[in-house]
């Protein structure tokens, strides 16, 4: 028995290919609010449509396929054991990509729900939704066949992130037809809000943080050599993540028509949320615990562990400004975009990097990437970007939400909304500039990928022999 | 039955839970199982043997 590394290989090239196709509409859109007139006046090129094309394009096409493709490759190690089915495998990879290129043509037209992070029409989400119940079929299928008696943590989250997706891909997207191109859901008023936020917050909870966590539980200790420092806090982390993320989502909607007593909870939810996350942040980084030189040679770790950093800045950050006096500050500025960015640049897309770099040579048979410097100078290219994007949008945040509730002694506004944006004109070229080191960094990236993967030979592994250690625990020098 | 009765039932039910799942994860009986599901990762391909080298700790 072999694994199957096919539908691997291809999530992997499909992962680099779309992360730079998504981060160069984030560059365009950035370059907009810059300069508005680089819209051209042609209606595709609105800042409106393609911030949805930017949001689906890294979030879901990039990030997505980064987690096809490191799931299925970890799920076939820690179980030893090949993919179900090469067919449903080949369907998820194409139906996923028929996906991408529905939202890419879509999302430019203006066809779109109005939802965020669930703009996609109709028809697509049927079609998700399918390819979807696919991908839990074959992850779980292979999991139920496993030939190693111990389900590894890492698919503990894996499949969470799966089965919560599948559901509030479906319970939000709930809608009624009244044309091929457009729908209504099926909710009103701020019981829709409710829902798309508990969608919304939870497409970041499971989506961006338990997949990629399931990422960091295998590609760690793999890149580390070293086992995860923990692992009964894994497990804590994985049911004190999964049973308080749900509940977070009303911190979307501070001050709203959200009944109070409901945006109390969710900052509450919020505010303890901070436990399991550091919690597997603390994991993560201390399973280099005795073995920190090797940040030095190793930029592949650097990637690793800068990425568990960011998580855990971002997730003291956002339970902070899920407080309703932080969030009266915070709230509709931009602060909340650095936010996002700080989870989504350097966490998701530093850990995806980095596993990446782990598993690409290993996919076709080499002992590392062409170049090491290049990776190097990737790792910098993107703290560097993600430093200035987060660092500018922090500023222009807070000084954006201080210049909106300044009044003066007879209760007047002391700023225009116009004095608001022109004083952030020089941050939105500050996070440009980091945008566009980031992207250049992913080119690098794309380029290293090539020259390691073009021409090579794909290999067959073979499937490791079935370990059942529920008797034979004692049996420690058996791997060596 | 008080709705809010039950409410508070299920939080104390919730928090037992909470408390008899790290009492699982801490018992010294699963350890030998636990250490070896954490080597699961550092296990090498069978195929191409791409590690570079010393796993000795």
């Amino acid at each position: 028995m072999t694994y199957n590394d096919k539908v691997v290989r291809q999530f992997t090239v499909a992962t680099v290919l779309w992360g730079i196709v998504g981060m160069l509409v984030g560059v365009l859109i950035a370059a907009q609010l810059w300069i508005p007139a680089l819209n051209f006046d042609i209606p595709w090129l609105t800042y409106s449509r393609l911030r949805p094309l930017h949001t689906n394009a890294v979030i879901f096409a990039f990030g997505g396929c980064a987690l096809f493709a490191t799931s299925l490759y970890v799920v076939q190690r820690t179980c030893h054991v090949r993919l179900i089915s090469d067919k449903l495998a080949a369907f998820v990879f194409w139906g996923w990509q028929l996906v991408i290129v529905a939202a890419a043509i879509t999302l430019p037209l203006g066809i779109t729900q109005s939802k965020e992070y669930a703009e996609l029409e109709w028809p697509i989400d049927i079609l998700i939704a399918v390819v979807w119940v696919a991908y839990a079929v074959l992850y779980i299928g292979t999991i139920i066949k496993r030939r190693v008696s111990h389900i590894y943590v890492a698919n503990w989250f894996y499949a969470a992130f799966i089965i919560t997706i599948a559901l509030l891909h479906i319970v939000n997207n709930l809608s009624i037809p009244v044309s091929m191109w457009k729908s209504y859901p099926i909710y009103t008023g701020a019981v829709d809000g409710m829902v798309q936020w508990w969608y919304g917050h939870n497409a970041v909870g499971f989506f961006l943080t338990a997949g990629f966590l399931g990422m960091m539980y295998y590609y760690v200790p793999k890149q580390a050599e070293r086992p995860i420092y923990s692992y009964r806090l894994s497990i804590v982390h994985f049911w004190a993540l999964i049973s308080i993320y749900m509940w977070a989502g009303p911190h979307h909607l501070q001050y709203t028509s959200l009944p109070n007593w409901l945006q109390s909870l969710g900052m509450v939810f919020s505010l303890i949320l901070l436990a399991p996350s550091w919690g597997g942040m603390i994991n993560g980084i201390m399973t280099l615990s005795g073995a920190w030189h090797k940040l030095r040679t190793d930029p592949i770790l650097k990637f690793m562990i800068v990425a568990l950093s960011f998580y855990g800045m971002s997730t003291f950050e956002g339970p902070m400004m899920s407080i309703k006096t932080v969030n009266a500050l915070s709230h509709y500025t931009d602060w909340t975009i650095g936010h996002v960015h700080s989870g989504a640049l350097g966490w998701v897309s530093m850990m995806t990097i980095g596993s990446l770099y782990c598993m690409i040579p290993r996919l076709v048979g080499k002992k590392e990437m062409h170049s090491v410097p290049a990776i190097d100078l990737h790792f910098w290219t993107s703290t560097i970007g993600v430093v200035l994007y987060i660092a500018s949008m922090w500023i222009a945040g807070v000084m954006q939400g201080l210049m909106w509730r300044a009044f003066n002694d007879d209760g007047t506004l002391t700023y225009t909304f116009i004095e608001t944006i022109a004083a952030t004109k020089p941050y939105y070229a500050i996070r440009l500039l980091g945008g566009i080191l980031f992207f250049g960094g992913m080119l690098i990236m794309a380029w290293n990928t090539w020259k390691t993967m073009a021409g090579a030979q794909p290999v067959e592994v073979e499937a490791a022999e079935p370990a059942n250690w529920d008797s034979s625990a004692a049996a420690e020098g058996a791997k060596a | 039955m008080d709705g809010n009765l039950l409410r508070g039932a299920i939080l104390v039910a919730l928090i037992i839970g909470f408390a008899g799942m790290w009492i699982w994860a801490w018992s010294r009986k699963r350890k030998p199982e636990f250490d070896r599901a954490a080597q699961l990762p550092l296990e090498e391909d069978a195929v191409c043997d791409s590690s570079p080298g010393e796993r000795e700790e």
